[in-house]
């Protein structure tokens, strides 16, 4: 007879038993690989089956947004130094970057949403939720970059050394925007109120934020350069692209580090959350 | 060990909210409290909140079938949740030995615009199959689902019952140690129904340990041994499944006599029906053995004298629905009712019926096709007791059992 395996259910709370908490999490984000990868084929087949354009509605936003800035430069409604390449180049590699950003903080309260039924019918790995929904961040990332090597070729933007570096500067990037959302995620599934305000949120942040302008070093712009925690990650992401000295290098340690513990600790309370999400929630 | 303890579950407890508002508010109190390691006030009602499951504890073995059966509301379905580790408890404790394949909904995880094929890949995942596990078992889930035409087909063009069956399918293949399923037969047709019943039983003669939820006695008979009656989330009655259906389906009162009507609506020439009461061999019961006679009193209350009354019984099984309606006046022309208390009774002798339950439905109409002075409905059922069925091929099951004779010739 073979020993079958246990699984017990108490209304204590796991993190009373963090080591068995722990090998949970990382057997069940094991198990959860292949399932997320199906789940992230299945949405994202399932996204563009139904529509003309397909895989275009993935350029299209920042495309857009890049456009309007470019249009507004070279008419000289604003004047914006590029910090040394055609401002329409720096606006637009910024907002792409910040797009992935922004993807990032979407990804875990609409991936929960998305799956409410089959997670409160299932009961499957649920690492498999998240998993496939960084997957899908990763695909628009993808869609993204090929956007942004066209952009250089077109202005000739010649990354130096830095480009090693760039991969770090995603890492960081996609970390800081996933424990923006992991954060907000508990809390965003039962309250309408979170997924309504965040655009509004983070279209603002993007504008403390030195994308679509280089930092600025005097007075409030100034300030929120420096202790903006998204400033080092967007400045750092695009200096490594663009072959520029590493101005923020220590800054941008410092948030990335910080970002990845806090996703651990967002993915600690996402399967804590899980079990009483779906008693609120229901099917 | 043949007869090993597979689910076995101790004082569960499980409390809801009434307000939507509450509840959320309450969510992320618990979502707090769990992350800092305290306590969710799990014992204590806040405002609002109810118990929908009350200290339920009973333990199944494998390869027996434990039929769960209550009104709607009545727990079952969160009971089944809990077991499956999709809500916790938030008392007791529950303990699961091995792989657990749950049918809480069918198709969950469906993607309508994707095709039969690829919904069967990721519903297979999703179970956790892994794709060798689930291409081994494609043809044999396919040819079970019996929608081969269609396999390629987007799901959105299936009917609900395709979705079903395919989603049994899907779900059946996997292995399990302990198969929970809640009330999933009762859609698609009679014979893929069936069908299903056949699958679980093989699973249990496999040593599967069950927990089915179904309000079909005739189901639950055919597959489970065992039967847990939940009434408000408390349990009622866990032993013997038609003991279970019995107790689920009697009286609720437990008290023989005269059974108050459930509506009487319409009112006309100042006469109603006060009750409806059943006599079995001349003693007030409601439970009653094959080849006894019964005799149905419905009681009328008249102001005035009614020359002309008829009065229309119908006999209802409890799951097939009406046997027969019978009217006064194809027996005996029109019924007189004089003013007060008027007492008609039909008396059935020896009825040809078999184990289940059984209702009455009286309404009293005039002489005109308009004239419907009330209705009612017995309270509770009339029980047939004995005998009981056998879904073996060595018994009756059914509804009727007619007078008979077999003989053979050469």
């Amino acid at each position: 007879m073979e020993h079958l395996p246990v699984t017990i259910y108490t209304p204590a709370s796991p993190v009373r038993n963090p080591g068995r908490l722990l090998s949970e999490m990382f057997r069940d984000l094991g198990a959860s690989r292949e399932l997320a990868w199906r789940l992230f084929i299945r949405d994202l087949s399932a996204q563009y089956r139904q529509t003309f354009l397909g895989y275009l509605w993935a350029f299209l936003p920042p495309l857009v947004t890049s456009l309007t800035f470019i249009y507004l430069n070279s008419q000289g409604i604003i004047r914006i130094d590029g910090g040394g390449m055609p401002y329409a180049a720096f606006a637009l590699i910024g907002t792409l970057l910040w797009q992935i950003f922004v993807d990032a903080i979407h990804c875990p309260s609409q991936a929960i949403i998305a799956s409410k039924s089959m997670l409160a019918k299932i009961n499957f790995p649920r690492e498999a939720v998240l998993l496939g929904g960084l997957y899908m961040v990763l695909f628009n990332l993808a869609i993204r970059l090929t956007l942004l090597i066209a952009v250089m070729l077109y202005w000739e933007i010649t990354p130096g050394a830095g480009l090693l570096l760039f991969p770090v500067a995603m890492g960081g990037l996609l970390a800081a925007g996933f424990a923006v959302g992991m954060a907000i995620s508990p809390v965003g599934v039962l309250y309408g109120d979170i997924n309504r305000g965040l655009p509004i949120v983070t279209q603002f942040w993007m504008l403390l934020t030195p994308v679509v302008y280089p930092p600025k070093l005097h007075g409030l712009a100034g300030f929120l350069s420096t202790w903006n925690p998204l400033s080092p990650l967007i400045t750092t992401a695009r200096e490594t692209l663009c072959g520029q000295p590493l101005t923020l290098l220590v800054p941008f340690m410092v948030v990335s580090v910080g970002s990845v513990v806090l996703v651990f600790l967002g993915w600690v309370s996402f399967r804590l959350a899980i079990p009483l999400l779906i008693e609120r929630m229901g099917g | 060990m043949a007869n090993e303890v597979l689910i076995k579950v101790e004082g569960v407890r499980k409390k809801f909210c009434r307000s939507l508002k509450k509840s959320l508010w309450y969510g992320v109190k618990d979502m707090a409290a769990e992350m800092v390691g305290g306590s969710r006030e799990h014992d204590r009602l806040r405002p609002e909140e109810f118990w929908a499951v009350q200290d339920v504890s009973f333990e199944v073995r494998r390869g027996e079938c434990l039929g769960l059966i209550g009104q709607n509301g009545a727990g079952k379905t969160t009971l089944l949740r809990m077991l499956n580790g999709l809500i916790k408890p938030d008392h007791g404790r529950i303990e699961m030995h091995g792989r657990v394949a749950a049918l809480i909904a069918l198709g969950a995880g469906f993607n309508p615009v994707l095709t039969g094929r690829e919904n069967i890949y990721v519903n297979g995942s999703v179970l956790g199959l892994t794709t060798q596990e689930i291409e081994a078992k494609l043809e044999e889930i396919i040819d079970f689902a019996e929608i081969r035409e269609f396999i390629d087909a987007p799901v959105q063009s299936y009917s609900s019952g395709m979705q079903v069956r395919l989603g049994f399918s899907v779900a059946t293949a996997l292995n399990p140690d302990i198969l929970l399923i809640d009330e999933v037969l009762a859609v698609g047709d009679f014979r893929f129904r069936w069908k299903c019943l056949e699958r679980i039983k093989q699973l249990k003669d496999r040593g599967v340990c069950i927990v089915l939820v179904s309000h079909n006695s005739a189901d639950l008979m055919r597959t489970c041994s065992r039967g847990l009656v939940l009434q408000k989330g408390v349990t009622q009655f866990d032993g013997e499944m038609m003991q279970a259906i019995l107790r689920y389906e009697g009286p609720s009162s437990g008290t023989d006599g005269m059974v108050k009507p459930a509506a009487n609506s319409e009112r006309g020439a100042g006469a109603s029906i006060a009750g409806i009461q059943f006599r079995v061999q001349g003693a007030a019961s409601s439970t009653m053995k094959h080849g006894e006679s019964v005799d149905i009193e419905v009681e009328i209350h008249s102001e005035a004298a009614l020359p002309k009354a008829r009065v229309v019984i119908a006999l209802l099984h409890s799951e097939q629905g009406p046997l027969f309606h019978l009217s006064s006046y194809f027996d005996n022309q029109w019924l007189e009712l004089k003013p007060g208390r008027n007492m008609v009774t039909l008396s059935l002798q020896a009825p040809p019926l078999q184990f289940g339950s059984y209702y009455v439905e009286a309404t009293l109409r005039g002489p005109e096709l308009g004239d419907i002075y009330g209705q009612a409905r017995s309270a509770g059922a009339l029980l047939v007791t004995e005998p009981l069925p056998n879904y073996e091929g060595f018994g009756i099951n059914g509804v009727l059992l007619p007078a008979r004779k077999w003989s053979i010739r050469p």
